[in-house]
This record gives structure tokens, C-alpha cells and sequence, in this order.
């Protein structure tokens, strides 16, 4: 194998956050005050209270030409300053990086755009701010006016133009771009949505066509599971895991970020009662994500705490907006019951059944036709993560996608 | 492949001058965006850069000339040696206040893409120097109008404005990278300017000024420009060295402490605009 286009060893980036000023930016007369405070009290010098933070320590990775990998992290893992270091904006403490070709960020929409001047003017200096040669974007003015269809407009400033054209024309400045390494971040793309998907089309034009280098940071699993064939996960200025895109959202899936996800009874007074509702994976790990590719388990503990004839378990599906998704109910009979103190139980919702995103359930046990021994609202959180179904793409599919029978007539 | 680059803690100290000539084109095209904003409304951005050097010219011919009755250097007009010192000295206002604002004003470039950050207040600089070129025009009509023949010194112009532009380099680079670091710096830049103009020799010549001071008042940098200006547009009246040395010798100094200042700062703009 060649040698990486992107190497970084060792990289670490130090914060001092000073505790003595909470404003952001230091004013003179601030200092003054302070110095001269400290002047008039010798004794009283108040050691200002220095932290040091890191957000990013000792990150080791490399990337080869043609990989597209992701990034992914809470926020504040380090993500953000990450690509800052790779792009140059800031220096890191210690630490490393090789870089063997030109590297540019997709941005915000008209960075660096001026609104006094022209649109011909603006292809030009956001050309090069992004890192054009002039002789590079005079090749490729035409190219770039055609794709942003502003050919008439092109002697008028852009204050005038409406943001629909703003938007084209920014873009197709970027578009247009040819860095071997190129490097989008979620945050810094913001805009609009048709924006940021013209930007992900873009993305998978450039690496899968063109074989370049992409650096891809995005929240949006199901967007970076589908264009990246490898991630990494950020977590608190370290590197977790690099694997390929799939093993590597499983795990950060899974490493728990909702603690709601397991529900535990108290309730002893009921008939009956909930004692423990939980979510797990087919292969036994218990889980609050589970992949559009796999079953969800879900188990419950039930408490029978007197003699019951008969009894219904139900559950419901909640979509964010909690509204029922479906439900299924599960009858035991006075033989399932007579004997025992505690019922377990489990079910599975099949997989590529739930569109991805967030759910929960409701659970109920009830008499059918009689009373309601308990009813839960909202319990058991769970995210349902696209692994690169193109489901996060598009807006609507509904929450439930069934495999209805199909025929030719 | 392309040439290899490494990042790390300082390595950007090591090729910052040829980073500095590797991102010219962006320089150009920064200046050249200052100057089209700037002359945008030609009617009043033009005309800006010759109404306010002659409005302030004859007010101070009036004051200083007519009524402190002070003296005019050699045979030249008074308001010719005023005008030539308006000249260096609105460039050089212009450019303190133009970059020290540059930086903050383009922090959204700043805080996303990579490039030596001296860029940005030069580009306001060459803004200044082009209003510095346009006033220049309106000297030639003042030498024609007063009929005046400047001497053959004024070959030698070109190299009072290239100290005039050190000085003004060098100066708000220091100011620019200060304006950062505390938001309220940019209050005190009007009233140095305004300080500036009269503690410089722009109303009257710098010869009014007792001997036995004018080593100490040729500390300030402006006052070896000035007089370098007067000296090669106005010819005849000797050139006070020990002063004018020292004078160009600050500036050299303004220069390095500025372009080092701005340097050492410079790593953590994007951290702290």
C-alpha cells in the first residue's frame, strides 16, 4: 500500500480556560482594573485560577487517498478541533500531522462572500479564498456560472440577488473546487437542508467518482454510515475505536448515551406490575440502539402480586412526537399464570420493519374488558440507527416500512 | 503527489514567509476586494480621499499660516508644505484605522480558513496607500495652481512613501493584533490618531522646534517621513539628519516589534476573535 495521504501521530490540543474572566474577550480596561487592583494589594494576589483542558490527546491515524472516513462524537469530543487543526485555522500543542495533498473545507454558505460586489466578483474571491488560483477559477468560470444558473445576474451585486441564487452560486464556487483532501463538517456546512444535500451529493461524486479523500464529521449516523467506508469515534479529545463505518457506529451506539433506557418497578401494591423492562440485541447484549439490520428484543419482568385469572400485556411504540406507532398485545391464560410470582416475557419487532430515529414504548398490563392493573408512558428510550439504508436522506417514510406482497399482473 | 506538509506545534513558524508568498494570490484578491468595496460608491469614496487631505490642508494653512503666522519652509507656499506632509500623514491615519478593525472585521474568514492572518491588514493598508495615490493627483493640480517646480528630489519620493508605508505597516500591525486581544482598543485609535496629528509636523515645519528638541520630537516615526516628504517635494530646505535617522530608525524598530507581536499572537486569533 502507498503511503497515507493523511498521517497524524501523537496529536494533542491544549486549552487554558482561565476561570478569572467570564466574558469572552478581554478588554483593556478590564486589565487595567485588575493590574492596577493588584498594584494598590500587594498581598492580595489573586492567583488566577488556570485549568488546562484537552481537546484532543494523543489521536494516532491514517488515512489512505480514496478513503472516506467519518467522524463521529459527542459534542466537545474533540471533533471540530480536530478538522480545525487538519485545515490549518489552529495549531495543535504536540503532536504531528502529515498531510501529502491540498487540503480545503466545504463552508458555510458565501463565506467570505461580499455583498457590495458583484456575482463575477464573488466567484473570484471566494475562489480564492477557498483556495483557487485565479487561472484555475478563470478555466472554470464558465462551468461555475452554468451550475449556478446566474449567468444574467452576474454584473449585479449579490445583495440584490435572492437567497435561492446566493445559495447556487456559493455552492457552485465550491463545487468546483479540486482539493485532494477534502474535509466537511456538519457544523460549518450549516444552511439549508437542500444545501447541505447538494453538499453530501457532492461528497460521494468526489470520493466514489474521483477518488479523493474525504473527512466527513456529521451527528447523522444513517448519512455517514452510507457515504463512509470508514469512521472513527471521538470521545473526550481521544481516539475510541477506527474500524469500518458499521462496527464503529454499533459501538458508538451502544456505548449508552441514554440512561432511560432500562425501566425498573417499585410499584408493589397492583395486582400486577412492571418490575423491569428492558431492550436488548439478538445476540444478548443489552442495548438502547439497536441497527435497522437487526431484531429488537425487548424483555419484561412482571410481578404478579396476587391470584390473577387471566391478564393481557401490552405495548405500544412511540414515535418522538409520541404518538403510537403500533401495538401488540400478548394474552396469558390461568394456566401461564397459576403458581408464579413473576412472568417473564419477551418479544422481538423484526428488523427493517421501524424507519430509523428515536422510540419508546408504552406497556400496560390490563384485564381485557375489566380494569388496568399499570400503565407506562414513555419508558424504555431507543434509537433505531440507519446503517446505510438512504433513510436518513430523504424526509418521509412514515415509522414503519412493511414488506407488503408484490405482484405483476 | 503533491509536496508534503506537515502540521504541528510551530511549524508554521518555520515557512511562514514562504506561506506568506505561497497565498499572494489571496492577498491580491483581499486588497483588491477592499478596494472595489471602498470605491464601490465612487462618488463618495473617491472624492473622500481628496476632500478630506484639502479641507484639512487649507484650515490649517489658515490657522497655522495665516493667523499663528508661522513659517513656511524656504520659498515654497505655505499651503504646498502643509499639503505635502497631509499626504504621509492621512495614509498612515488611514491605514492604523482601516486594519486595526480588519481582522474583526473578517473574523468569519478567520475562524474557517487557513492563511497567514498578515494578510488581512496588509490588504487595508494597500487600500490606504491607493487613497495615498489619488491625493497625490491633487498635489500635482496644487503645484500647477501655485506654480510651483518641485525640485529634482522628488525622484526620491518613492522612498519616503515606502518608509511612510513601513510606518504604517508596522504600526497597525501591532494596533491590529492588539484590537483582538482587547475589544476596547479600538475606542483609543480615533484619539491617537487625532493626537498623532497634532504632535506630528503636518500644520507647521518641523524646523519651529527648538533646537535642543528636536532630537526627542524625532522619535515619533511620522516626523522622518514628513520631513523626507517636504525634503524631495519642496527641495531646498536641508533635512535635520541626526533627527531624520533616528526618525527612520523607530520606524525600523515599529516594523519588527509590530510584525513580531502580530506573530505571536497570531497562532490563537481563531481561539480568541
Amino acid at each position: 500500500m502507498s503511503s497515507p495521504i493523511i498521517k497524524v501521530e501523537q496529536l494533542s490540543k491544549k486549552f487554558v480556560i482561565s476561570h478569572e474572566s467570564k466574558e469572552r474577550y478581554r478588554s483593556l480596561r478590564d486589565e487595567i482594573v485588575t493590574k492596577g487592583r493588584r498594584l494598590v494589594q500587594k498581598q492580595h494576589r489573586n492567583k488566577t485560577e488556570k485549568e488546562e483542558f484537552y481537546a484532543l490527546q494523543g489521536v494516532d491515524f491514517e488515512v489512505h487517498q480514496g478513503d472516506r472516513l467519518g467522524i463521529i462524537g459527542r459534542n466537545g469530543a474533540g471533533k471540530s478541533t480536530l478538522l480545525k487543526i487538519l485545515s490549518r485555522i489552529t495549531e495543535p500543542t504536540s503532536g504531528r500531522i502529515t498531510l501529502r495533498g491540498r487540503v480545503a473545507s466545504l463552508l458555510e454558505v458565501g463565506t467570505g462572500f461580499h455583498p457590495e460586489l458583484t456575482g463575477r466578483e464573488n466567484i473570484f474571491l471566494n475562489g480564492a479564498i477557498l483556495g483557487m488560483g485565479r487561472k484555475e477559477i478563470r478555466q472554470k468560470f464558465d462551468e461555475i456560472v452554468d451550475f449556478a444558473e446566474v449567468e444574467r445576474f452576474l454584473d449585479t451585486p449579490v445583495k440584490r440577488y435572492s437567497s435561492g441564487m446566493y445559495v447556487r452560486l456559493a455552492f457552485a464556487v465550491a463545487a468546483h473546487l479540486e482539493p485532494e483532501i477534502l474535509i466537511v463538517d456538519e457544523v460549518l456546512a450549516v444552511g439549508d437542508a437542500q444545501f447541505q444535500k447538494k453538499c453530501l451529493g457532492k461528497m460521494e461524486k468526489v470520493s466514489v467518482d474521483e477518488g479523493r479523500t474525504v473527512l466527513f464529521v456529521s451527528h447523522n449516523m444513517g448519512v455517514i454510515a452510507q457515504l463512509c467506508k470508514t469512521a472513527i469515534w471521538m470521545d473526550k479529545g481521544q481516539m475510541q475505536l477506527l474500524d469500518n463505518v458499521s462496527a464503529v457506529i454499533q459501538k458508538y451506539s451502544s456505548s449508552g448515551y441514554g440512561q432511560n433506557n432500562v425501566y425498573v418497578g417499585t410499584k408493589m401494591d397492583a395486582p400486577a406490575n412492571f418490575s423491569l423492562i428492558e431492550t436488548y440485541l439478538p445476540d444478548g447484549t443489552l442495548t438502547n440502539s439497536v441497527l435497522f439490520d437487526e431484531d429488537i428484543i425487548l424483555k419484561c419482568r412482571i410481578a404478579k402480586n396476587t391470584n390473577l385469572s387471566a391478564m393481557t400485556v401490552g405495548f405500544a411504540l412511540l414515535d418522538t412526537l409520541k404518538h403510537k406507532v403500533f401495538t401488540s398485545h400478548f394474552h396469558l391464560e390461568r394456566s401461564d399464570l397459576e403458581g408464579r410470582s413473576e412472568i417473564v416475557l419477551q418479544f422481538a419487532i423484526p428488523k427493517r420493519t421501524i424507519v430509523p430515529g428515536f422510540y419508546s414504548f408504552d406497556a400496560a398490563l390490563f384485564k381485557v374488558g375489566g380494569e388496568g392493573y399499570e400503565y407506562l408512558s414513555d419508558v424504555c428510550h431507543i434509537e433505531i440507527v440507519d446503517n446505510g439504508h438512504q433513510l436518513s436522506y430523504d424526509a418521509n417514510f412514515g415509522s414503519v416500512l412493511v414488506d407488503c406482497k408484490w405482484d405483476f399482473l | 503527489m503533491p509536496d508534503e506538509l506537515i502540521i504541528e506545534a510551530g511549524a508554521s513558524e518555520k515557512h511562514y514567509w514562504l506561506d506568506l508568498w505561497r497565498y499572494r494570490e489571496l492577498f491580491y484578491i483581499l486588497s483588491w476586494r477592499d478596494i472595489r468595496v471602498r470605491y464601490k460608491q465612487t462618488a463618495i469614496g473617491a472624492a473622500w480621499s481628496i476632500i478630506r487631505p484639502l479641507l484639512t490642508m487649507i484650515i490649517f494653512t489658515i490657522i497655522f499660516g495665516r493667523i499663528a503666522k508661522l513659517p513656511p519652509e524656504g520659498s515654497a507656499p505655505y499651503a504646498i508644505m502643509v499639503y505635502a506632509a497631509m499626504l504621509p500623514w492621512q495614509f498612515f491615519s488611514n491605514a492604523l484605522s482601516e486594519a486595526s478593525g480588519s481582522l474583526v472585521g473578517n473574523a468569519n474568514l478567520i475562524t474557517k480558513v487557513y492563511f497567514p492572518r498578515m494578510i488581512v491588514p496588509a490588504s487595508s493598508v494597500i487600500v490606504s496607500l491607493v487613497d495615498f495615490g489619488i491625493s497625490f493627483l491633487l498635489m500635482l493640480l496644487l503645484l500647477a495652481w501655485y506654480r510651483f517646480v518641485p525640485s529634482w528630489h522628488i525622484v526620491f519620493l518613492p522612498i519616503f512613501t515606502l518608509t511612510a508605508f513601513l510606518a504604517s505597516l508596522g504600526t497597525g500591525l501591532y494596533i491590529t493584533a492588539l484590537n483582538v486581544k482587547y475589544r476596547d482598543f479600538r475606542y483609543i485609535i480615533p484619539f491617537i490618531v487625532q493626537f498623532g496629528l497634532y504632535i506630528s509636523p503636518v500644520g507647521f515645519s518641523s524646523s519651529v522646534i527648538p533646537e535642543k528638541w528636536r532630537l526627542l520630537y524625532s522619535l515619533n516615526p511620522m516626523v522622518g517621513v514628513i520631513d523626507g516628504f517636504r525634503w524631495s517635494i519642496l527641495g531646498k530646505q536641508k533635512i535635520y539628519m541626526p533627527g531624520f535617522i533616528l526618525s527612520n530608525f523607530v520606524i525600523l524598530l515599529f516594523c519588527f516589534v509590530g510584525v513580531r507581536y502580530f506573530r505571536k499572537t497570531e497562532k490563537t486569533f481563531a481561539d480568541n476573535i
